[in-house]
């Protein structure tokens, strides 16, 4: 039966991105001013020497030896089943085969990387082209490779909102424990670097030839960055089985459609302003009892400037600590929600709050200004985290807590 | 919860509410969606932006809620396997042939797996929930899912939910190469006596409106639904099927007709007609790929059939089904599996 008030606990996260392979190397590389991005290594493109770029720093090769799997397989999965190993070891939980277990994926590639390779074979003669590169296009397939790879099975999905989908999948989680269909689930996102996105993205005109300055009043747009990022949301029944009993919940979560532009936003950040604000409503919070906005934050003149204005409509004058970690990370897309989720949760574990690298100068239109350097020692209880995607989708999670 | 209102684009004449007389065949392994007159449902300069999916999944979605008389639905949810393949393909082909250079944004930006839902939310001006679901055989179902737990969690009063997928050239011929259908002559209507490997590939965008409360022109209503993925075997599955039907309280002789996901492949088929001999023995079985071809979210088209078979108490037609024809029809159990792997449960029944 549906308990729509029963806590859901983080309990485990795991993360594979461009500043580090694990949670302690990415807290590290937070903590320390170290941002990921760098000239291309990994993926060939004929932009490689013009757009820098926040790529793990492994190849296929060594990424395969991490995960466990063959390196034949798309990188994203790669990449989703070593972030997703972490975060179920840390979540400990022994009797894991006696419970409901999902997995919840997000991606916005799915095995684009090797369907790009394919391609180019193909498009020259349609009997060509290797079908082991093609067979896991689908973004469901990499999902499925990796709970095969896990052995979940009671509930599998993928979905796929732009840069917003990790957040729906992790507060899709939530739900299907609070619908007693599942006791855990493995939840976030995971997303490589294809020259699909990079050309994509490009062709809109959007991504920084330097480093990215988000919230910056001269920023010039993002930077690309590839990784995976999972919670391990249990039942409050599962939670008290636990050893290291877990000490922080997803209190809030909704998601709310702009309905303005198939990839900009809106002037005035409707859909932004709705998603942070049903958000607070789920988790009964008022806005003042927000510690820190970890932003969606991608350094574009239209994301930022959408995002601020609904912040300042919502909290002002209780502007709390805020940043965008996308300065360290690049935007990795649909693995964002989840990575940003993980950050969510090291915030609160450590009261720190992370800081938004490279800011000169402020944005003239908001009456806030992000967080420059690290913030210690503070008392952090509630954090929101943004992530909004093409298609006007809108997501925005609070961490708490107890 | 309720079955409001539907919209269905496939290979048969599904579009327009009118009863389905006839089955149109084919010729071949590919079965094409017949498209609307698209001006009826969606403003003529959009309509020209829009590629063939992002047309049928809109029209289709359009249909849907004129019918339920709900102009702006609390939770637009999608699913699809594929995508936007035609603008995936688009983009990708210039980017190799052009390596890199001279790309526009236009194939880029309505090739990301949201745009059916989000270019729904756009022309309704819906500011409420939106989410697409892209998880092979598993899209439809977990959209379905998520619109009934949105529902029972009272975040929404009525949701409207659907699944999407087209067969673009590029993606024909690559399933061919992979073996998914059948070689040689073969006609739609012929499937499943052919006994051989393969299927024929098929198509669709197919749309409900799902409600809390019930209404005088609901069509059925939604008793529950469960996905199972690669069961162990036929024990297994059997065991799953017996469990859904008794959580929903009901038993085998409650349900006047199954129908399944039969799609011609010798192999694929094996589980219904193991199925026939032991739990749905006796039983009234009716298959519908023969209509709308196999693709991952054909369970859409499945659901779509059984909820006009429960408003009218009659199987339509085009079906010719023999089964006891004087008896109506008040609950379906809808049985599909695609390709082996992921296999789903979903009951309706009379309001």
């Amino acid at each position: 039966m549906l308990n729509n008030n029963a806590p859901v606990f983080i309990a485990g996260t795991g993360i594979i991105s461009a500043i580090g392979n694990n949670v302690a190397e990415c807290l590290d590389a937070l903590e320390n001013g170290r941002a990921g991005m760098g000239q291309m290594r990994y993926l060939h493109s004929a932009h490689g020497n013009r757009l820098p770029v926040a790529e793990v720093k492994l190849g296929d090769e060594e990424l395969a030896q991490l995960a466990g799997l063959p390196k034949i397989k798309s990188r994203t999965a790669l990449l989703s089943l070593v972030a997703a190993k972490e975060a179920l070891a840390t979540a400990g939980i022994e009797n894991i085969k006696d419970l409901r277990t999902g997995f919840i994926s997000a991606t916005s590639v799915g095995g684009m990387d090797k369907t790009e390779n394919f391609f180019t074979e193909f498009l020259s003669d349609n009997s060509k082209g290797k079908l082991r590169d093609v067979i896991n296009h689908e973004c469901g397939s990499v999902t499925e490779l990796v709970a095969d790879a896990l052995h979940i099975k009671d509930y599998i999905t993928t979905i796929s909102t732009a840069c917003s989908s990790s957040a729906n999948a992790i507060f899709l989680g939530a739900r299907l424990i609070r619908n007693n269909i599942v006791d855990v689930v493995v939840a976030g996102g995971t997303d490589s670097m294809t020259r699909f996105t990079l050309n994509g993205f490009n062709t809109l005109m959007i991504v920084d030839e330097q480093f990215c300055q988000p919230f910056d009043q001269n920023r010039r747009g993002l930077n690309l960055g590839e990784g995976a990022g999972y919670v391990v949301l249990v039942s409050d029944k599962v939670a008290a089985t636990l050893k290291n009993k877990p000490t922080i919940i997803l209190s809030g979560y909704c998601n709310a459609n702009d309905a303005y532009h198939q990839t900009a936003s809106s002037p005035d950040g409707i859909g932004s302003y709705l998603a942070m604000s049903g958000a607070l409503q789920k988790a009964g919070l008022k806005p003042e009892d927000i510690d820190y906005i970890n932003l969606h934050g991608t350094g574009t003149q239209n994301n930022d400037i959408a995002e601020g204005t609904a912040i300042k409509r919502l909290f002002d004058p209780h502007y709390p600590k805020m940043s965008s970690t996308k300065t360290f990370t690049g935007h990795t897309l649909a693995a964002s929600g989840g990575i940003e989720a993980v950050f969510a949760v090291l915030a609160l574990q450590h009261g720190i709050i992370f800081p938004n690298l490279r800011l000169e100068t402020p944005m003239v239109d908001l009456p806030f200004v992000p967080e420059r350097a690290l913030v210690k020692n503070v008392e952090v209880k509630h954090v929101l985290s943004n992530s909004f995607g093409f298609g006007g989708n809108c997501s925005s999670l609070i961490f708490s807590k107890i | 919860m309720y079955i409001r209102a539907t919209g269905n684009i496939s290979p048969q004449k599904t579009f327009g509410h009118q009863p389905l007389v006839d089955a149109v065949a084919y010729t071949g392994n590919r079965l094409a969606c017949i498209e609307p007159d698209y001006k009826d449902f969606i403003d003529p300069k959009q309509i020209r932006r829009m590629s063939r999916i992002i047309r049928m999944g809109v029209a289709a979605a359009m249909e849907c809620l004129q019918e339920a008389e709900v102009k702006v639905p609390d939770a637009i949810i999608t699913g699809t396997a594929y995508g936007c393949l035609e603008d995936t393909n688009s983009f990708l082909s210039k980017l190799v042939e052009f390596n890199e250079e001279l790309l526009t944004p236009t194939s880029f930006i309505q090739s990301t797996h949201n745009t059916i839902g989000a270019q729904i939310g756009l022309l309704l001006h819906c500011n409420h929930y939106n989410n697409a679901f892209v998880h092979r055989g598993f899209s439809f179902e977990s959209a379905l899912l998520d619109g009934m737990m949105l529902l029972k969690e009272n975040d929404a009063a009525n949701v409207l939910v659907g699944a999407i997928d087209e067969i673009t050239n590029t993606s024909h011929t690559i399933l061919n190469r992979l073996g998914l259908y059948k070689q040689g002559p073969v006609s739609n209507l012929d499937i499943y006596k052919t006994k051989t490997k393969g299927t024929i590939a098929g198509e669709g965008a197919t749309f409900f409106l799902l409600a809390n409360e019930p209404a005088a022109t609901d069509y059925a209503k939604l008793d529950g639904l469960h996905t199972f993925y690669k069961p162990e075997g036929i024990n297994d599955i059997e065991k799953q099927i017996a469990a859904f039907v008794e959580r929903h309280a009901v038993s085998m002789n409650d349900i006047d007709l199954i129908i399944t996901g039969k799609n011609g492949d010798a192999g694929e088929d094996k589980v219904y007609e193991q199925l026939g001999q032991t739990i749905f023995k006796a039983k009234e079985m009716l298959n519908y790929k023969h209509l709308c071809g196999e693709y991952p979210t054909a369970a859409a088209f499945a659901m779509w059939l059984a909820a006009v078979t429960i408003k009218s108490g009659r199987v339509p037609a085009a079906l010719n089904y023999a089964g006891s024809a004087d008896k109506k029809i008040n609950r379906i159990l809808i049985y599909n599996h695609y390709q082996g792997i992921h296999h789903s449960l979903s009951l309706l029944s009379a309001c």
